[in-house]
Parts: C-alpha cells; structure tokens; sequence
C-alpha cells in the first residue's frame, strides 16, 4: 500500500514521518539547489514560490524550452550536503516541511527538521526519466538567469516517489546511523589492508 | 576528404554517440550492475535497484538522458600519430558538444569562471575538457566519452604522501574519501584510484583508471591484489545503492598507477557513479568508425 502525502503538507503529517518510511507525494512542488539557497538565505532575497507547508525539491532539470511550453526531459535528486551550509535557515525563513535531495545532510538541517517540523527525504538519484514520467507539467520558473539547473522550476506531480525518509523531526538520520555504523566498521575493513601493504616498500 | 568535411562527418558522430551515451549504460556497467543488484538482500535496496532499472529502461524507450545530470563532456583520446585529421578533433568535439546539447538534450552545466554565467551549450573555457595520448604506428583515433557529474566529481581527492607513510596510507586515504562524501555519489561506485609523484599526475590516472573496461585488472600482481582487496573492505563497510545500508558500495576498484619520484608517494582517488556514461568509439583514417561500448547498437 503505498503512503502518499498531498500537499500542502501539514504538522501532523510530518509527525507520522519516521526514518526509513517510503512515500509518495502528490501535488506543486518547487526546486531550488545551491543558486537559490544561497539568495535566500545569504542575499536575503524571498522565495518567488511560496513555500509554507509544502516542498523544496534539490535538483536541476532537463527541460527543452519552447515559446508556447516547457517540456520536462529528466529531473532528479542532486547531492543535498552542498546545501547544508544554508537549509536549516531556509527551512526557517521560508516554514518548508518537505526537502527532497539525494544522501545526507548535516546536524544543523537535522535540529532544524526537530525544531521546525521538517523532513529530508532523498529520491533515487539517476532516475531522471521515470521521476519526470511523474511531473505532470512545469507550472512556473523563476531565477532562470541562474541558468536552467539552477533556476527554481515550479512542478506539479502525481505519486512522485519512491522517496525514503531520511531525516525525520522525531531526530531519526537514516545517513547519520550509516555513517556512524561506517566508522564503527572501518578500521575492521581498512586496518588488515593496510597492515598487507607494509611490505610494499620493499625491494622485488 | 577534405579538412573541413572530416570535421563536419566527427562532429555528426559525435553529436549522435554523445546523445546515445546520455540515454544508456555501456554493456559492461549495465552487466556489473546486475550483479550489484543480486547481492544485495534488503528490502530497502531491492526498492532503490528496482527503480534503478526501471529508469534505465524507461530511459531507452522514452530516448532522454537516463540521468538528468549530464555532467561536463569529457574526452579522452588516444590518437595514432598518422591518424590524418588530428586538426580537425577539437573544433569537432566542441560543436558535437554544443549540437547535443540541444538534441539530446544535455543540461547545459557549464559555468565560466569570474563572469558566473552558464554559458547555456556545455562549452567553455577549455570545456569539453580534452585528454590527449599519441600513439605511435596507428592511424586509429580512439575516443572516451564521459559525463562528469556533480555529485561525483564532489568526492575527488589527491594528496602527496611521503615514503616512510607507505602504501598504507593510500589504503587509509582511499577508504576517507569513500565513506566521506562519495556516499552521496549514487552508489554502487566505480572507485578509481592514481598512484604517482604529484597531485595532476595522481589525478588524471585516477581518471583513467574510473573509465577502464570493467573486468580488467592493473597488470601488476600486488597491484591487482590491491584493487581486489579495497573492493572488498570498502564493500564490508555497510554501505549499498544510494548510500543507504547494504553490501556493495562499489562494483569496482580500479588502480593506475605510473613511476613516482623516489621521494613521494601521490594518490589521488576519482569515483564514478552507477550511471557509468562512458563510451569508446574508434574512428579510422578514413573516417569510419565503429564503437564497442553498446553491442548491437548503430548510431
């Protein structure tokens, strides 16, 4: 049974959010990546789209641009740590519930998502064609003098997903829980390599 | 056949096998691929590899670019030294690069430095980037196409160690940069890795060694033991498909390597993501062709 969320997305909705849940998301959503996190949060400039109650998108398109319409090639998930600097006051300044990206984030969009009652999800990253196969049309764009990655284009979508629920606003991190079980396996995996090598120095 | 009609044919070519590179994965990925996906048991990565393939399938039958980051055209290019219209390659890559861009379409990625303008067809300062070899009694060009992405060209690291470190801390510096940031680089990974004396030396064959043929080994014994036991350490770190848990982290670890100065050890490490877009193509000195990349396919 798939768990679909129809925006705008409200409190509780965020609240029935857990790490590791999968969803699927129905209604207007908006991307923004490092051009557009970067005037918002260090330019001060306003969202053009609002985004109260509803979902920031981290990618960057394909779109073949028309004179009557825009049409939507492939879109996907870029990497959302290069956002960390900025998205805990973007989820402050613009009341965001929903950010979708690709790998973790930081300790600071995780407090914000506890604070504000937010989630990071992350979307499958390369799997541009089946993602735009779920956009039902390009409503607006804004910025594009950021060029077309990095513009804000405002889609519509239908059950986009799978996404996975990666940090949730009870202090779940899929990613952090992975990286933290990387460290605590690491050295069991790179100490006998390195102990292997130690002759490799020597003369053959 | 005149200069200005081999670069017109090169860069037809090349528009078309750029545009069929963005839209599949070469036969050896997609194989590799495979067997990523069968080692894997957990529901959360049958979820991530189902959507995986589906893309790539949909990708096909829907002709787009299978991944919407098309990255920064790459060339690497082993030229015979009597291949005759070595003149008219850069000119040719660069339209191919601008023609495609709009035909495939390719995002247009490029940024030029200081002005901060996309410069809207994937040409630039010195972009596509070109890698050139000569090779001596060969009138063949050989050409590898890659797409650089963002997400993994972020984890790319080189550093220059000093002798007493050893190849310890090749090993060491390798599993940094694979389970920093290369776990948002869309896993499972192809893991290149450069041995040399300095950082652009490292660097380039790191490069190398991420567009190798999958299934190849690095020609020395100790060298392929090492390629054999990263991949497998790395894979033991609890790290699967889109760095969520899971079994295999990278499909391949790949090592080039060249001599070094006696008093420095450089390593460099590159990775490639599961949307492996490289391809071969040979052109011949009368400008035919034929590419080996995606068996069964005529461009």
């Amino acid at each position: 049974m798939k768990k679909i969320l129809t925006l705008p997305i409200r409190e509780e909705d965020i609240l029935g959010l857990h790490a590791g849940d999968v969803i699927y998301l129905t209604g207007t959503i908006a991307t923004g990546r490092d051009d557009v996190h970067r005037r918002v949060v260090a330019e001060g400039m306003a969202s053009p789209f609002d985004l109260r109650d509803g979902v920031i998108f981290h990618a960057g398109p394909i779109v073949r641009e028309g004179p009557a319409a825009n049409e939507l090639i492939s879109v996907g998930p870029t990497s959302s740590v290069r956002m960390e600097a900025f998205e805990a006051q973007f989820i402050e300044k613009t009341g965001v519930r929903l950010i979708i990206g690709k790998g973790g984030m930081g300790p600071a969009t995780a407090e914000a998502c506890r604070r504000y009652k937010a989630v990071h999800c992350v979307a499958m990253g390369g799997c541009a064609v089946s993602a735009a196969s779920q956009v039902e049309r390009i409503e607006a764009c804004y910025w594009r003098e950021l060029g077309m990655p990095e513009c804000m284009w405002v889609l519509r979508v239908r059950e986009f997903g799978p996404l996975v629920v990666s940090i949730d606003a009870h202090g779940g991190d899929l990613f952090a829980a992975t990286r933290a079980e990387v460290a605590r396996r690491r050295e069991a995996c790179e100490g006998p390599i390195a102990e292997s090598v130690k002759d490799y120095m020597v003369v053959e | 056949m005149t200069k200005t009609e081999a670069r017109d044919r090169m860069a037809d070519v090349m528009e078309r096998f750029l545009t069929l590179a963005s839209r599949r994965l070469p036969d050896d990925v997609y194989a590799w691929l495979k067997r990523c996906r069968d080692a894997e048991t957990s529901p959360l990565q049958k979820v991530v590899y189902e959507s995986y393939f589906e893309n790539l399938e949909m990708a096909q039958k829907l002709d787009r670019p299978c991944c919407q980051d098309t990255g920064l055209p790459h060339f690497y290019i082993r030229c015979g030294a009597d291949f005759p219209w070595i003149g008219a390659v850069e000119p040719a890559l660069r339209q191919a690069v601008a023609r495609a861009t709009v035909s495939a379409p390719l995002r247009p990625n490029a940024v030029d430095f200081f002005t901060e303008r996309n410069t809207g067809d994937n040409t630039g300062e010195r972009m596509p980037w070109l890698h050139w070899d000569i090779v001596p009694d060969s009138s063949d060009l050989e050409i590898c196409t890659y797409f650089a992405g963002a997400g993994c060209s972020l984890p790319g690291r080189a550093q220059v160690f000093k002798p007493a470190d050893g190849y310890g801390a090749v090993v060491r510096f390798v599993f940094d940069a694979v389970s920093g940031l290369a776990l948002n680089a869309c896993p499972p990974l192809i893991v290149g890795v450069g041995l040399g004396h300095n950082i652009e030396n490292a660097g380039v064959l790191s490069k190398m060694a991420c567009l190798r043929p999958l299934g190849t080994r690095h020609p020395h014994p100790k060298g392929e033991k090492l390629e054999r036991d990263l991949l497998a350490g790395l894979n033991a770190l609890g790290v699967g498909a889109q760095g969520l848990p899971g079994d295999r982290i990278a499909m391949a670890v790949h090592v080039e390597s060249s001599a070094r100065h006696t008093a420095t050890i450089a390593a460099a490490v590159n990775v490639s993501c599961y949307t492996h877009r490289r391809g071969f193509i040979t052109f011949h000195e009368d400008m035919s062709f034929d590419q080996s990349s995606y068996q069964g396919v005529t461009l």
